[in-house]
């Protein structure tokens, strides 16, 4: 048996949604090099919706594989339902993530979540101006 | 495919092969027995112990056979550890960049009131012998220190401190797993009382390894039972195993000159390749390091990512990241030698073996020179690096 499923090799091969969005408008970065694994999500909302999403990361293949899936379930969503995206859809649709691999996934979760709560923050900002 | 992880495990040799399965077939018998069979296989077994034991310049009584490594080192330690108990001496000295299998040994001895000095293995990876004559104290009862590191493949002043331990009268163990059949070793030249190595490390069998102990040296049972091994370590032996070993064993110290002659300049062409690629250092010393040890490490990357793409290329590779060994940690001995664990993260060590050509090697320089540039350009840590936001390490 192999270390990981066909799906998580699959986005870890070729990545969905890798990069950087110039004008994005909710960025958010989870994790510590020194823990070996960090990523960073660019948001680009419009209507409350998310129009395009990006990521970068640093860490293993489970790490790059929940990232661009996570992309994949948010992509063009409503904000409501990339609020409610979890550790578990993420690690469900690429078939199952090793046991210690799962923290992989609530990073990615955290990192979608950051980069949503930082969309909010500047769209508080912006009605207080 | 280029198979360049040979610190892990080697691939068995023919002659070795041909060994196992023909005692298999012809000389089943247990050793232990007194019919015509069971003395075959005995002497199947005593011939192979002569034979580890001339490659090492040792009595064949002084060899013991094991199931590999660790259980070498284990016995090795336990041993010296029970010796110095009864004599009130309750002291080791060992290195901060060890295997496992003596780290966790020694840590199991810490918890029974043993103080243990694990020494500095400094930016370059190799011991000072001085540091080791520093640390002996009255109740020093062993100095453990490994031969060649499994990851970086430094080379110790073995010699030098072998010499330091018989002039203090401390017993004197080296974990040679990673050396054995790779650089000469002459237990006597080298004052080496125990020495662990292990089968599948100079393309013998899985499952087999020896401890040398010098002549004198009691050692402590880990294994009750027969009177196997002289009573040191009980189990039907390993027959098969053990004369593949003995096999591989010669073979490899017979063609050692040829294999480091031809190994050395691909391994620093290799070296020279990598050390091309920005921000990434070779890890241990450039120069005392193992024929066939390549170990680098490359900042804003981690090193698992970099593992799957080489596999892709058909490169087997290993690394000393967290996400490798399962822990939150990176490898100790890249932490040893003062690597930072951002840094650590990022390595890979590649351990090419004997049949490695000029073009595999520069083979290997591109491929890891584009996983390294590809996981760069989409990692945040080499943007911010890049930006000028955080500095650069290496």
């Amino acid at each position: 048996m192999a270390l990981y499923s066909e799906k998580v090799m699959d986005h870890f091969r070729n990545p969905r949604n890798v990069g950087v969005i110039e004008d994005a408008n909710g960025i958010g970065e989870v994790g510590n090099a020194k823990c070996g694994d960090i990523m960073k999500m660019y948001l680009k909302i419009e209507d409350d919706i998310i129009k395009d999403v990006k990521f970068e990361t640093f860490g293993c293949g489970s790490a790059i594989a929940s990232s661009s899936m996570a992309t994949e379930l948010i992509k063009g969503k409503p904000v409501a339902d990339a609020m409610k995206l979890t550790n578990k859809a993420v690690t469900e649709a690429l078939d199952g993530l090793p046991a210690y691999k799962l923290h992989c996934s609530v990073l990615a979760e955290e990192a979608i979540q950051s980069a949503l709560n930082d969309y909010y923050s500047r769209k508080e900002a912006e009605g207080q101006k | 495919m280029i198979y360049a992880d040979n610190a892990a495990t080697t691939k068995m040799s023919e002659a070795a092969i041909r060994e196992l399965v023909a005692v298999n077939e012809n000389t089943y018998g247990n050793p232990s027995t007194l019919y015509s069979i069971g003395q075959s296989a005995k002497e199947v077994l005593e011939k192979a112990r002569e034979k580890v034991a001339a490659v090492i310049g040792a009595e064949p009584n002084e060899i013991y056979f094991t199931s590999g490594g660790s259980e070498a080192d284990n016995q090795a330690i336990i041993s010296a550890a029970e010796n110095g108990r009864k004599s009130g001496k309750m002291h080791i000295v060992s290195t901060a960049f060890e295997h496992h299998a003596v780290l966790n040994t020694l840590e199991k001895l810490r918890k029974e009131g043993f103080d243990i000095t694990l020494l500095d293995v400094h930016e370059n990876g190799i011991v000072i012998p001085s540091e080791v004559e520093d640390a002996i104290r009255d109740d020093t009862c062993l100095v453990t220190v490994m031969f060649a590191n499994n990851e970086i493949g430094t080379i110790q002043p073995i010699g030098e401190i072998g010499e330091i331990c018989r002039r203090e009268g401390v017993p004197f163990h080296t974990d040679a797993v990673q050396a054995m059949g790779h650089i000469a070793i002459d237990v006597n030249d080298l004052k080496v009382d125990m020495l662990s190595a292990s089968a599948h490390k100079f393309h013998g069998p899985k499952g087999v390894g020896f401890l040398y102990a010098r002549k004198g040296t009691r050692l402590t049972n880990l294994i009750e039972g027969g009177e196997q091994e002289r009573g040191k370590r009980a189990g039907t032996e390993n027959v098969p195993g053990i004369a593949a070993m003995a096999v591989a064993l010669e073979e490899a110290a017979g063609n050692m000159r040829e294999y480091a002659d031809r190994l050395t300049p691909i391994r620093d062409r290799i070296i020279d390749g990598l050390s091309r690629i920005p921000h990434s250092a070779l890890n241990g010393d450039a120069g005392r390091r193992l024929p066939g040890n390549i170990n680098y490490c490359f900042e804003g990357i981690e090193g698992e990512s970099l593992l799957l793409l080489l596999d892709d290329r058909g490169i087997q590779a290993s690394s000393g990241s967290a996400c490798t060994s399962g822990s939150l940690d990176p490898s100790h001995v890249l932490l040893a030698i003062c690597r930072v664990h951002d840094v650590a993260h990022g390595s890979l060590r590649l351990s090419i073996g004997e049949d490695i050509t000029e073009e595999d090697a520069d083979y290997i320089v591109s491929s890891v020179s584009e996983v390294v540039e590809y996981l760069r350009s989409f990692s945040p840590v080499w943007r911010d690096l890049m930006s000028g936001k955080s500095q650069f390490i290496l």
